[in-house]
């Protein structure tokens, strides 16, 4: 049944990529979002086809839900739809586009002259499912102590997204105490 | 229909988060709007994460998998300082385009 696989996998690759350009030549900022959520929900499939559905929920929860908002209200809070369209450096674009090119097509190289990589296709009891279940032992077992840094570096983030957008009301504080000091 | 022949395409999986990766490196160099740049950062994150779970699944370990929840992790810290930037940069600029942040002092 490989050939079925290959239709599926081609069908999502290709709305995957599409989406992916259409991301970035959208000229209008909300548009460039909602493409990203596209290719994030087809993503989350490829996830459950790998075996990873716990990752393919959070991704579609985490991602496609709470980040992709995020972006959503900033865009709509800045009015910033269609800000940034002219290019400073006129040649910077088809440059970047050809490099970027020229490093895939090295590293593909070198990669085609390298020894096959073997892939096992084990019988299905074998493999190890990422449930909740698997993820959480992993978590609590082996990935104790990054799990602890990064439950740190949430809070730094939380307390980092606060200061910068206090600072200005801080300022005016400062000035009205000022006024009233004169 | 067995469940597990997915991992034949395993190359075709690295190649797509290769590709998907390069855009997400196209959309930073080209794109001047910031939160543009910042979603092109997303995708090659996204792309990095593709990357991780065919490898998981393809050495059939549960690391990997547990590497991309910390990817997610960091993303959504990184969105949330990100996001919090510009809007304090769209505030005393009135503007997200990178190339009018040319000044060291706001």
């Amino acid at each position: 049944m490989l050939n079925l696989e290959i239709i599926i996998f081609g069908a999502l690759a290709l709305i995957t990529v599409v989406a992916a350009v259409m991301m970035i030549i959208a000229r209008n900022a909300v548009h460039s979002a909602l493409f990203l959520v596209v290719v994030m929900s087809s993503l989350a499939v490829f996830f459950l086809g790998l075996w990873a559905p716990f990752i393919a929920m959070v991704q579609v929860a985490l991602y496609a839900g709470a980040i992709m908002v995020l972006f959503l209200f900033v865009i709509m809070l800045l009015g910033a739809e269609r800000a940034g369209a002219r290019l400073l450096l006129a040649w910077q674009a088809p440059l970047a586009i050809g490099l970027t090119v020229l490093v895939v097509l090295l590293g593909a190289l070198l990669l085609l002259n390298t020894a096959p990589f073997e892939v096992v296709d084990l019988p299905a009891a074998e493999i190890t499912e990422g449930t909740a279940e698997a993820i959480g032992q992993a978590l609590y077992s082996v990935w104790l102590f990054p799990f602890e840094a990064v439950s740190i570096l949430l809070l730094v983030a939380m307390i980092g997204a606060v200061v910068m957008t206090r600072q200005e009301t801080r300022q005016e504080a400062r000035d009205e105490r000022k006024k009233k000091s004169l | 229909m067995s469940n597990t022949s997915f991992v034949a395409l395993f190359p075709l999986f690295i190649g797509l988060s290769v590709v998907l990766f390069s855009l997400g490196v196209i959309g930073v160099l080209v794109r001047r709007n910031a939160i543009i740049i910042f979603m092109s950062v997303e995708l090659m994150l996204n792309a990095a994460n593709l990357a991780f779970i065919a490898f998981a699944r393809s050495f059939n370990q549960i690391d990997g998998q547990v590497f991309v929840f910390f990817v997610m992790v960091v993303a959504a810290a990184e969105v949330a300082v990100g996001l919090a930037l510009i809007v304090a940069i769209f505030r005393s600029k009135q503007s997200i385009n990178v190339d009018d942040i040319n000044q060291l002092k706001g």
